[in-house]
């Protein structure tokens, strides 16, 4: 905050988790609104929601009531406290990804030296989540989900990983805001007016980051987990009402925090060239969801157009083709650091 | 007789040493999974039992009769015509294309020929019913593959075909138009023009779908060497259609047969693939769609004129006699084995559809194969339930 | 082409034999100057060659071969269709029921218990069948076609009443077994040698045989059968002609269409 108004530690830790509280639910309704029901109807010639609300912009508070007011149904056989606890701990684990990401030079939950590595490996607790709950839900089908999202989320940390490692090598250093901070100041091909988006030098890593968060968030080209004509959502097929809620939001809720992480890693996070000090703080939430917004574009475009791996195809890629390319791709930024 | 590539051999071999690894551990505690009767990949109420080892299928056995209606005993109680309405039924989808087997084999029995135009109006509605059958299939491979979107392009352009079928019959899914020695009544004006602009967009369809689907590579590696029919088991088991021109066996029943209906008066192509793949029966079907577009839009060039029905009694009772006639269905083959003995209606009526024959296949060709491929099976071999079950 | 040689030749043969009498086609052979199906012709001399005795009943006509055997024949018909004709194509199996006497929509209450009703007096027992003949009640018929020849024939068997068993073929082909589950369930046929014959369209529990002649069609108990409704008159004819008849489902013997 500025330097008149001096709040104690415990009031500015407390507007921060009221702020993150607020930032999820309100990314997540745009994401699933603008993406999932106005972008997906008009690329498959239909209007998608048009009645609540202008344009259907209600359409998702709708939902949301109609979520929480259903009847908790636990099913005969499930185990109850893991059933329960299972949507929590995917929500727990979106929540936690929002505590490094920079919204401005000095908007941020906490500016952690180990920032990317602390997101990554707070994204992977999801796994946990996802198959507590195929487990417990006593349903095959769920199982079946549920088995084939553990080997596939955990196979795709690695491109995730590694995709992000060509970054923090170009950068100097592991922390979010230090990241945003060596694009802003560094120079493309000499010219230093407008810093130096990583999209361009690490083209690579980007590519690997976007089919690594991809299948992180079980999007279609991979989601088997979910495999709608097959398994009809997988492993959240036995939870109705606020639970699915839960996960519904956990997913757009991860799905905007990465794309605000592919946003700060590549294009830049919160800066724009010209823009510094105090503006940048008012400014810079605003320019860094303008990039979350293209980045998630292309997360959903390929999420409409293309079919789905197979489980063990979806493995093969992520095994012998990203991974040794992500490998490739730190040898050569290495080199080329240490060179150049 | 059929000639097997090498590629099918080799996928045969390899599917067969698959087996000879499942059934040695067939004692094993396995998954039993009912796919259905309520599920989206089965086209409807059909219940495939499967028996799961990890993700592979061990042993599957479709059930069907959900949707039994009885056809055959329901034909015994109805006067010719009134079949029609009866048989519409069976292949939803295809609409027209049910009812002309059945009146050719009544006109067969009863030596009364339909006049040309008759003959030419019907080829076309035939393969306008063709179009909205399999139109249906281009998008609906997508969806049972994780594609959203090209099932939304098919059900948008297959609209246009089903208001052409609803302008000329009345009807768009069960137009109940043809009359056994023609049709019911005429075309209407201006319908022959409102075709040739419906057919350009379905050609413009068939390419969305070649560049969405067929040039996907995800979509290639789902279903390249993903349940292989060889033609020889192929035809033993009765697969018809495209579902066997899609193994190699060049056999088309409107261009081989003596048909009174005017496919011989078109210059048009029938397509063979010879893979046996899941890809294949997609691409198969593609190129059957374009090519029926240009059969309708030959048949309208040259319609000739005269009367739409042949002088036949206003109660018709067909001489007794036994006639079979089959046609290539949007599906497959269909066929009426129609008995009369000289009543107002048939004494007896086989009726030979193609998806019960196609899903006939399923316990040979499911063993062996991952879960997802089950799906991508069912969606490539096509069927719909009318047709299983009647 | 051959199919439209083919074809000339049949349409003379085709006319004579659908609008005779049921009786007069029991007979072998159309009358004397028709001319020759060559394409199917050959493929009944081979099988004439081939089961000699067995072959008890043959028709072509219409662009089409008939041929009936006795049933301790069925399967050695079936594997010469596939073998010396060259048939590798399974259309369907399926039977008939020529049982004549019955009111389909009169019959409202069905007995299992009941005893199937005697046969009636005449000859033939009383059945009239179909093409190529026949003599009892139940026939087993199958269609096989060549994919390569382009031909195809319908082969026939007349089965005991009592106890209507013949042959499975599911070993020649291998879609037969669904066709012959089927045939067991809706007609009460036993294929001897098919790996388990069970109920495929009809629920487990399922008493009876559907197809059969004897079976009511049950809806018939809610409502009964309108008969012939109304029919308009065809433009230019005259109003009220032709007979509004009930419910039967088989006429009277052969009448030509009328004029």
């Amino acid at each position: 905050m500025t330097a008149a108004l001096h709040l104690a530690y415990w009031q500015t830790t407390t507007i921060k988790v009221l702020v993150v509280m607020g930032v999820i639910p309100l990314g997540a309704l745009v994401l699933a609104y603008v993406f999932l029901l106005k972008m997906m109807s008009h690329m498959q010639s239909r209007l998608g929601p048009m009645e609540a609300g202008p344009h259907g912009v209600l359409q998702l508070l709708a939902d949301a009531g109609k979520f929480l007011q259903k009847e908790d149904v636990f099913p005969e056989r499930a185990d109850r406290a893991v059933f329960a606890l299972a949507p929590v701990v995917v929500l727990m684990s979106a929540f936690l990804l929002y505590v490094v990401i920079p919204a401005g030079p000095r908007l941020t939950v906490s500016n952690l030296d180990t920032g990317v590595f602390f997101a990554l490996a707070v994204s992977s607790l999801s796994v946990l989540g996802v198959l507590m709950a195929g487990w417990s839900s006593a349903n095959k089908y769920s199982l079946i989900g549920a088995l084939r999202a553990a080997g596939q989320l955990i196979a795709y940390e690695l491109p995730l990983v590694l995709g992000v490692v060509g970054v923090v090598i170009q950068a100097g250093t592991m922390s979010l805001q230090g990241i945003v901070q060596a694009q802003a100041h560094g120079a493309l091909l000499g010219f230093k007016t407008l810093g130096e988006p990583y999209i361009l030098p690490q083209a690579l890593g980007f590519v690997l980051f976007i089919v690594g968060a991809q299948a992180e968030l079980t999007q279609t080209p991979f989601d088997m987990p979910l495999a709608e004509t097959e398994l009809v959502a997988g492993y959240m097929v036995e939870y109705t009402g606020f639970r699915f809620l839960f996960f519904f939001m956990a997913e757009f809720g991860t799905a905007f925090a990465f794309a605000a992480i592919g946003a700060t890693l590549f294009l830049g996070g919160w800066y724009v060239p010209g823009v510094h000090g105090t503006a940048a703080d008012v400014l810079g939430p605003f320019v860094l969801g303008a990039k979350i917004m293209l980045v998630s574009f292309f997360i959903f475009w390929f999420r409409f157009t293309y079919p789905r791996f197979r489980e063990d195809q979806l493995q093969a890629v992520a095994w012998k083709y990203l991974i040794p390319l992500a490998l490739v791709n730190i040898l050569v930024t290495g080199l080329l650091k240490v060179v150049v | 007789m059929a000639v097997v590539t090498e590629f099918q051999k080799a996928a045969y071999v390899a599917g067969q040493a698959a087996d000879a690894r499942v059934n040695v551990e067939i004692e094993a505690e396995g998954m039993t999974l009912n796919i259905g009767p309520q599920h989206p990949a089965t086209h409807g109420t059909l219940r495939i039992v499967v028996r799961l080892d990890g993700e592979q299928v061990v042993w599957a056995e479709p059930v069907c009769g959900y949707m039994h209606r009885g056809y055959e005993k329901l034909t015994e109680v109805r006067t010719y015509p009134q079949v029609t309405t009866l048989v519409n039924r069976i292949d939803w989808l295809g609409s027209f294309a049910n009812e002309v087997p059945f009146i050719l084999a009544a006109e067969k029995l009863m030596d009364v020929e339909a006049p040309p135009r008759a003959q030419w109006i019907r080829t076309a509605l035939f393969e306008l019913g063709r179009l909205a059958n399999i139109t249906l299939f281009l998008g609906d491979m997508g969806v049972q593959l994780g594609a959203l979107t090209p099932v939304f392009y098919a059900f948008r352009d297959r609209e246009h075909v089903l208001n052409l079928i609803e302008a000329a019959t009345g009807g768009r899914f069960h137009p109940n138009y043809d009359r056994i020695g023609g049709l019911k009544e005429d075309l209407p004006k201006g319908w022959v023009t409102e075709v040739k602009s419906a057919m350009s967009r379905i050609r413009t369809f068939c390419d969305e779908m070649e560049d969405l689907l067929v040039g996907n590579e995800i979509f290639e590696t789902r279903t390249r060497g993903i349940g292989l029919v060889p033609a020889a088991v192929g035809l033993e088991y009765g697969l018809s259609g495209a579902n066997i021109r899609a193994s190699g066996v060049d056999w088309d029943i409107r261009r081989d047969e003596d048909s009174p209906l005017a496919w011989k008066h078109c210059d048009w192509k029938v397509w063979t693939h010879p893979d046996g793949d899941c890809f294949a029966r997609y691409w198969v079907r593609l190129q059957e769609v374009r090519e029926a577009t240009k059969i309708v839009e030959q048949l309208l060039d040259g319609l000739p004129s005269g009367p739409i029905q042949a002088k036949v009694p206003r109660i018709i009772k067909v001489p007794a006699g036994e006639a079979w006639v089959h046609t290539d269905n949007p599906l497959g083959e269909m066929g009426y084995y129609v008995v009369s003995k000289g009543g107002l209606g048939p004494f007896r009526t086989k009726i030979r559809t193609p998806s019960f024959s196609n899903i006939s296949i399923l316990p040979w060709l499911l063993r062996g194969v991952y879960v997802p491929d089950v799906i991508t099976i069912l969606a490539s071999l096509y069927f719909i339930l009318g047709d299983i079950d009647r | 082409m051959a199919a439209d040689a083919a074809a000339g030749e049949e349409a003379a043969a085709g006319g004579t034999p659908e609008a005779e009498s049921p009786a007069a086609q029991a007979t072998a052979t159309t009358e004397a100057p028709a001319p020759v199906d060559e394409r199917r012709q050959p493929w009944l001399e081979a099988l004439q060659a081939e089961l000699g005795e067995a072959l008890v009943g043959h028709e072509i006509a219409g662009g089409d071969v008939w041929v009936r055997v006795d049933s301790s024949a069925w399967r050695r018909a079936v594997v010469a269709c596939r073998d010396r004709l060259g048939c590798d194509y399974f259309c369907f199996l399926s039977g008939l029921d020529w049982k004549a006497d019955v009111d389909l929509a009169a019959e409202k209450v069905w007995d299992p218990e009941a005893q199937p009703s005697a046969p009636a007096a005449g000859a033939n027992g009383g059945y009239r069948t179909g093409v190529a003949g026949g003599d009892t009640r139940f026939q087993v018929f199958a269609r096989l076609f060549s994919t390569s020849a382009k031909v195809g024939i319908t082969l026939k068997a007349d089965l005991d009443e009592e106890d209507p068993r013949v042959e499975s073929i599911v070993s020649l082909y291998r879609g037969a077994e669904w066709h012959e589950r089927e045939a067991w369930e809706m007609l009460g046929f036993t294929f001897d040698g098919h790996p388990g014959l069970r109920h495929i369209y009809l629920p487990g529990e399922f008493e009876g045989h559907p197809l059969r002649k004897d079976f009511p069609l049950l809806s018939r108990d809610v409502k009964p059968w309108p008969g012939l409704v109304d029919v308009e008159a065809m433009p230019g004819e005259p109003e009220g002609g032709g007979d509004a008849e009930g419910a039967d489902a088989e006429g009277a013997g052969a009448e030509g269409g009328e004029g």
